[in-house]
């Protein structure tokens, strides 16, 4: 048994893999942690991330991104489909259950392709995947643009209660772009995308989820207007769910100016109206969780001119020090953004929650540490990220999963 | 002697890099254009002896390569050829690698010409030498809008308090946006005249349709070259519709005001955004534009020099 004492707001109690008790603890257990100064929270779900493996080793492995996913303080992760071999069956599904036990890190969940090869054709085997433990459907990376075949993934995985994870992104508005469209792009002379591209595609979306009884989850949203799409989605009863990604929460298309490629990703980083709105949709609600989009890419493809460039960067180890940095969303907010909305919206059974009888994954937050962001102290094997040498308030001290003390 | 007094006043430059004109004061333009004029009155000086100029044109041009190159050689630099069709870079060599090999064997200026946006700035950060941008997708192209303001203060006697129309497409124009900056810095009024899907908004610059009355409202008509893929893209219907709306015709060219002038940066599609008329009239600076860039380039490779000498 492992005792956490003097944590805020209270005493946790683990047993073996489980919570035993939570509240005012005067038992004795066999190790005692010492959390003076420390908030205890659920273990941290980031429902969002790209790990290349199997395919892209370079990038990054499943083992380097687990390790990356505790050092950021959170214990459980959702990888996206979309790796080299991509994820479109359930032999995928089972390689990154094992891959994850191997590595002994983060507990790592896989979400499938809902088209076989992300190619936007055919429905690829959800039924298979679902059966293999896949905790939902993603062509994330690639847009569904055939209304047709979403309509059909929504239908067919509410047959397994599971989500479709939606890249809202109407690619016919988007061809070629580095960056968001508007001021400074036309400054720049760099080829935009329009926040339209994104609201759009949310707005299909939800309206196939009405129209199929499907749950759709728009990934990353950036535009204001998507924000107010998926609210009105929300007050008719749709089920719709959301996510921001933290770049999105704190970075306007201003940081392009130098054209540098961490500040390229998609959707592209949009104005501080968005930011705002964006910020608002977290804070009420309307944006349910806040995700990474961890997108892990080598030094030399990073390292070229900005239209050449692959879009993404890292996120695992910056979010929760950039999320309490900010002083935007209240501090419960924010961590019921990256507990229990994520495990909720991913059917997580035992996460994202602390109370007796769930899964004992905990992260002990210090809230008060200073520290400055150092890519070459990262766990993962990406070093691509807007935030190097920011200095930020906030972070993981120590992080226990399945009972386990991992850092 | 005359040479000396030059390379003092070169002392006023500050900028290792020339990346476009949004990053020049109207000081700095005054300067390259005032040395300019005085490097065309300097015969047989050689400043830049010994000096390599790295001409690397990832993108096909003409005028703005050999231009380049006659304006080094005339200041005695010795010139590096590259032409992307049998170079490195098909084999898959980066930007960042060819820059910096041919870099290491001994080059002062790399003047790059690049389809992406912002190419020069990151190969700036990269190299030793002083980058010096000929043309970065659709962002800037500083020594067109410098040869172009020389023109402008040769025929209309001033580079400020102008009426400037830029003409065209101006959404993928590079020499839009460099004129623009410059023009605006100097204290001109520019207005942007075009098709409007060629046209953004938020450029923050007046925006007009009615050609025929920008024609007879402005000192200087900028007409920009027509890329007829824009077509392919939707971004206009037929060539004939965008001849009526916005070709400089000879029925458009006789409606100018006395005085106006009418530039084109080159190549022109004769017939399409210009007519062959109104491209060989007496309005037309055309022709002085060409001459000037070479000495215009010869201005920047001898102020950049002073700055890393």
């Amino acid at each position: 048994m492992i005792l956490i004492k003097n944590a805020r707001p209270h005493d946790v109690l683990l047993d073996g893999a489980t919570i035993k008790k939570v509240g005012k603890i005067s038992e004795k257990a066999e190790q005692t942690i010492d959390a003076k100064g420390l908030v205890v929270v659920p273990g941290l779900v980031d429902m969002h991330v790209h790990f290349r493996e199997p395919g892209r080793e370079d990038k990054e492995t499943i083992a380097s991104g687990a390790a990356a996913a505790i050092a950021g303080g959170f214990t459980s992760v959702a990888v996206m489909a979309n790796s080299g071999r991509v994820c479109d069956d359930a032999v995928g599904v089972v390689y990154v259950q094992a891959k994850s036990r191997e590595a002994g890190g983060a507990n790592v969940y896989a979400v499938g392709a809902v088209t076989k090869g992300l190619k936007g054709e055919e429905l690829a085997e959800l039924g298979k995947m679902s059966e293999a433990g896949a905790v939902a459907f993603s062509d994330d990376g690639m847009a569904i643009t055939n209304s047709e075949l979403m309509r059909r993934a929504l239908e067919y995985s509410k047959m397994f209660d599971k989500p479709i994870l939606a890249h809202c992104e109407d690619t016919t508005l988007t061809r070629g772009f580095v960056m968001n469209e508007g001021r400074v792009s036309a400054k720049l002379g760099l080829r935009g995308y329009p926040n339209a591209a994104e609201a759009v595609m949310a707005a299909r979306d939800c309206y196939l989820a009405a129209l199929t009884g499907g749950h759709v989850h728009v990934c990353h949203v950036s535009a204001k207007e998507t924000v107010d799409v998926v609210r009105r989605a929300k007050k008719q009863g749709i089920r719709v769910t959301a996510e921001a990604a933290p770049h999105h929460l704190m970075l306007t298309d201003e940081a392009l100016l130098d054209y540098e490629s961490k500040y390229k990703m998609n959707p592209p980083l949009r104005t501080r109206e968005d930011v705002d709105a964006v910020l608002e949709g977290v804070v009420d609600g309307t944006i349910d969780a806040i995700a990474s989009d961890h997108a892990p890419h080598t030094a030399e493809e990073k390292e070229q001119e900005l239209a050449a460039c692959p879009n993404g960067i890292i996120g695992l180890e910056t979010t929760l020090g950039v999320i309490l940095s900010l002083k935007k969303i209240p501090f419960d907010r924010a961590i019921d953004a990256m507990t229990a909305a994520p495990a909720r919206i991913l059917g997580l059974k035992g996460k994202g929650a602390l109370k007796a009888g769930v899964d004992a994954d905990l992260t002990l937050i210090d809230p008060k540490a200073s520290w400055t962001v150092d890519p070459a102290s990262f766990r993962s094997m990406g070093r691509c990220t807007p935030y190097e040498k920011m200095k930020l308030t906030g972070r993981a001290a120590k992080v226990i999963v399945g009972g386990r003390l991992c850092s | 002697m005359a040479l000396d007094a030059l390379l003092q006043r070169c002392r006023a430059w500050k900028h290792r890099h020339l990346l476009g004109t949004k990053d020049l004061s109207p000081k700095d333009i005054s300067l390259v254009l005032d040395v300019a004029e005085e490097l065309s009155a300097l015969k047989d000086a050689a400043p830049l002896k010994g000096k390599r100029l790295f001409n690397f044109f990832v993108e096909p041009s003409t005028r703005t390569k050999t231009s380049f190159a006659l304006a080094a050689r005339r200041l005695g630099a010795e010139v590096v050829d590259f032409s992307p069709a049998n170079s490195s870079l098909t084999k898959g060599e980066s930007l960042k690698d060819t820059a910096r090999t041919i870099e290491s064997m001994g080059v002062a200026f790399t003047v790059i010409r690049h389809g992406a946006s912002g190419a020069p700035a990151f190969l700036s950060r990269l190299v030793e030498s002083s980058v010096i941008n000929a043309g970065d997708g659709a962002n800037e192209h500083p020594t067109q809008a410098l040869l172009d303001l020389l023109t402008m203060r040769q025929r209309l006697g001033k580079i400020s308090g102008l009426r400037v129309a830029l003409v065209g497409d101006i959404t993928h124009s590079r020499v839009a946006r460099s004129n623009l900056w410059a023009l605006r810095k100097l204290g001109n009024e520019v207005t942007l005249v075009g098709p409007s899907t060629l046209v953004p908004k938020d450029l923050e610059a007046p925006v007009s349709h009615d050609f025929d009355r920008a024609l007879r409202e402005h000192d200087v008509v900028m007409m920009l070259r027509l890329q007829l893929e824009r077509q392919q893209a939707g971004l206009f219907p037929s060539t004939g519709e965008y001849v009526r709306f916005f070709g400089l015709t000879r029925e458009r060219l006789a409606t100018l005001r006395n005085g106006t002038i009418i530039m084109h940066p080159g190549p022109m599609n004769r017939g399409l955004e210009i007519s062959a008329e109104a491209a060989d009239s007496s309005r037309s600076v055309i022709l002085n534009q060409v001459t000037n860039g070479v000495a215009i380039r010869a201005a920047v490779l001898l102020l950049l020099s002073q700055v890393n000498a």
